[in-house]
């Protein structure tokens, strides 16, 4: 017991509460939230009481409700004796095709582009540069009038559309092309695409192993290239190649059988592809610049060709510079795929307001909006946090 | 930027709804007054209903009944700020308080009335469906048009009839919706769309509007529904509601008793009852409706009666030259019927 008085630091005599700086900061968070609480509950007292007395039905029971309005496309079944809900869900499935899909691009092409701005080709150079001054210097907007206006204007009417392959032909209705007609063989040639992904890897970490050991290096990129695509042609060529095409041919006022992508579709992906992808590349390029130059020198000292030089020194030091702004690019792209409203593609956007029309449910609608789109863009930024992780300098 | 002013209406409505406080309790009349002019919601552009003229003032059918409006209540018919909206701007407008009255060429319907909380005057145009093709697909009715691309605008009844007609006769569509009717028709001339799809009476109107050749189009003589269009208000100010109803019933009634902007002021000589009761020479008509005695006097020498505005935005002194048919007086065989004022 003396041994525990003594070894007790002398303690200064606890001020009163109020005069705490713990408690007191305690106090003011817990004030601030009870303020913004406090908000939020008059905010959503207050709207119901005006919706009430505009005499307005609140409440999401409209989901149920039967659409009755058609939807240009979709990627699920849909009639309009389907209800709001599933109206709404293609309308989603819309906006997250076209963001993947634009995403997928914009990196290609903003890569790409990013590059060649450092290229030493001084052509290469200088069209990169033009590409990105000019997409990212115009309105979103108006580009995707001008491409949409494109496909309107320049493309012909279906019955004199340009054939510019057999089967796949350009009028002012969009792109239409030939697809496989379904076969059991299909489902073997994908499993055979997945084993192929599977044997690539492998083969890849048993080289990276083998050259960590003996130095010997052995041509990856090209087995992994045989596997992926060689294995699944191989099912395809034992099978007798059965493929089949479904051939688009008018039909009436348009093209029926084959695939087909709107107008309206393809004028947005150009569109945000295009404009997002003049931001990446620069992204791309300050990413590059980023990694001293005596990196590249020291791995040209080690005999690296140009190649594997920006693929195994640059490229990897660059991407912890890149991914974080990249993040923000990837969330601006999802969320301008709304102007879609514009040029009649049925997005989230387009469809939700539809919706809000026909119901009148305007609070509902814009709250499901938002949340959609917040949630989306949480999952974007999550995923991308993680890569980040992983791209990150790990330090020793 | 248009889908920043999406955003920005839709977003103002939620707050509106959200944040607005007991403001509107005052009558819509009372808020009207204030301002010194009606706040009147009137579409993009529709020649004939209403489009800006070449001097920039705004003109036409839809344009008209505000000015009625702005006539009776001010003594005054250009007392009035035109809001143009489109089809799916309209109603949060209104909801909102933005607009005191919608003349948006709207049809009338139960869930309108009721889910959306909104009152519809009476009925100032008798409208039905109709398509509009090129002559050069050489389509005669609407039953051909299995398979079709249509282009329409989003948040209309019209969007829901074509729906409706397509799955009624086990026929396809594809539909193209556009929300700016500038971008909507560009969309179709330019041969985007087979089909263009809307009150029949707005197809005539674009036709000649926005047609390079107007005689390459003709619009299909079916008529898939029934548009029965009217100017609306708020649910809940039956005082601004009333004034609505017999502002308009007294274009009509005018029309039937032969009181025109011309001859209104010997009328008030007349010996009629039922003309001195309309225009004030016996009061009680303004103040049961909360406005000045001369308030159906105004309306019509100012804007003229229900013949005469519709022959000079519409009918037979226009290119448009509707014909009278449904929207014609009772006694001629059309719909227009006015309640009595008395």
């Amino acid at each position: 017991m003396a041994t525990d008085s003594a070894t007790a630091a002398p303690q200064a005599p606890r001020p009163p509460p109020w005069h705490d700086a713990r408690i007191r900061s305690i106090a003011y968070q817990v004030l601030f939230v009870a303020v913004v609480a406090a908000f939020v509950a008059f905010l959503v007292h207050n709207t119901l009481v005006n919706l009430h007395r505009q005499n307005i039905a609140s409440g999401f029971g409209f989901l149920d409700r039967e659409a009755a309005f058609g939807i240009g496309e979709s990627l699920i079944a849909y009639s309009p004796a389907d209800t709001y809900a599933r109206a709404f869900l293609v309308g989603l499935l819309n906006t997250l095709y076209v963001s993947a899909l634009g995403i997928a691009l914009t990196t290609v092409l903003g890569t790409v582009m990013g590059i060649a701005r450092l290229s030493s080709n001084w052509l290469i150079r200088k069209l990169a540069q033009v590409y990105v001054e000019t997409f990212r210097n115009i309105p979103l907007l108006l580009q995707l009038f001008f491409w949409w206006a494109m496909f309107r204007v320049s493309a012909p009417a279906p019955r004199q559309a340009w054939e510019l392959l057999p089967g796949v032909l350009v009028s002012n209705r969009g792109f239409v092309y030939p697809v496989p007609i379904a076969d059991p063989v299909h489902h073997w040639m994908l499993l055979a695409f997945a084993l192929g992904i599977i044997g690539a890897i492998g083969v890849s970490r048993w080289s990276k192993r083998r050259q960590a050991l003996t130095g010997a290096q052995f041509p990856t990129g090209w087995v992994g290239a045989a596997l992926i695509l060689g294995l699944p042609l191989l099912v395809f060529l034992a099978a007798g190649m059965p493929l089949e095409l479904d051939w688009p041919e008018l039909k009436g006022f348009n093209f029926g059988g084959g695939g087909a992508v709107s107008p309206e579709f393809a004028a947005l992906l150009i569109g945000l592809t295009v404009y997002t992808g003049s931001f990446v590349a620069e992204i791309v390029r300050a990413g590059i610049l980023a990694v001293s130059w005596g990196q590249s020198e020291a791995a040209s000292a080690l005999g690296l060709k140009p190649g594997q030089r920006m693929r195994l020194i640059v490229l990897p030091q660059a991407l912890r510079v890149i991914v974080p702004p990249m993040t923000s690019e990837y969330l601006n792209l999802t969320k301008n795929s709304s102007l879609a409203v514009a040029i009649g593609y049925p997005d989230l956007v387009s469809i939700a307001g539809t919706t809000i029309n026909q119901t009148g449910q305007a609070v509902e609608g814009i709250a499901m909006i938002m949340a959609v789109y917040l949630t989306i863009s949480l999952l974007i930024s999550l995923f991308m946090n993680l890569y980040n992780r992983a791209v990150a300098l790990v330090e020793r | 930027m248009m889908i920043r002013r999406v955003w920005v209406q839709l977003l103002a409505v939620a707050t509106a709804t959200a944040l607005g406080g007991a403001a509107q309790a005052g009558s819509t009349l009372d808020k009207v007054k204030q301002a010194g002019q009606i706040s009147c919601g009137v579409p993009t552009g529709i020649a004939g209903f209403a489009a800006p003229d070449s001097q920039g003032h705004w003109a036409g059918f839809d344009v008209d009944v505000c000015r009625a409006l702005s006539a009776a209540i001010f003594g005054a018919a250009d007392k009035v700020k035109y809001v143009p909206l489109t089809a799916q701007q309209r109603f949060t407008a209104l909801q909102s308080g933005e607009v005191d009255v919608l003349s948006n060429n709207t049809t009338d319907t139960l869930q309108r009335d009721t889910e959306l909380g909104l009152n519809f005057a009476p009925v100032v145009f008798y409208d039905g469906q109709g398509f509009m093709v090129a002559k050069k697909l050489g389509i005669k009715t609407a039953k051909e048009l299995n398979g079709a691309t249509i282009c329409v605008a989003p948040g209309t009844t019209t969007e829901l009839n074509l729906a409706d007609y397509f799955r009624a006769n086990k026929m396809d569509f594809k539909p193209v919706v556009i929300e700016k009717v500038d971008e909507l028709y560009a969309a179709f001339f330019s041969g985007r769309c087979d089909v263009i799809t809307g009150d029949a009476s707005g197809l005539a109107a674009q036709r000649l509007g926005r047609a390079s050749n107007p005689d390459d189009y003709i619009v299909l003589s079916e008529r898939i529904s029934k548009e029965p269009l009217a100017p609306v208000v708020r649910h809940g100010d039956d005082q601004w509601d009333d004034i609505v109803r017999w502002v308009v019933y007294a274009l009509i009634e005018a029309e039937e008793k032969g009181i025109t902007t011309k001859n209104v002021d010997e009328k008030l000589k007349s010996d009629d009852p039922g003309i001195k009761r309309m225009l004030g020479v016996t009061p009680g008509m303004g103040k049961a409706l909360g406005l000045d005695e001369k308030w159906a006097y105004n309306e019509i020498k100012l804007v003229g009666n229900y013949g005469e505005i519709f022959d000079r935005t519409l009918g037979k002194e226009t290119e448009l030259k509707f014909e009278r048919g449904l929207n014609d007086l009772w006694t001629h065989g059309g719909l227009m019927y006015a309640m009595p004022i008395r």
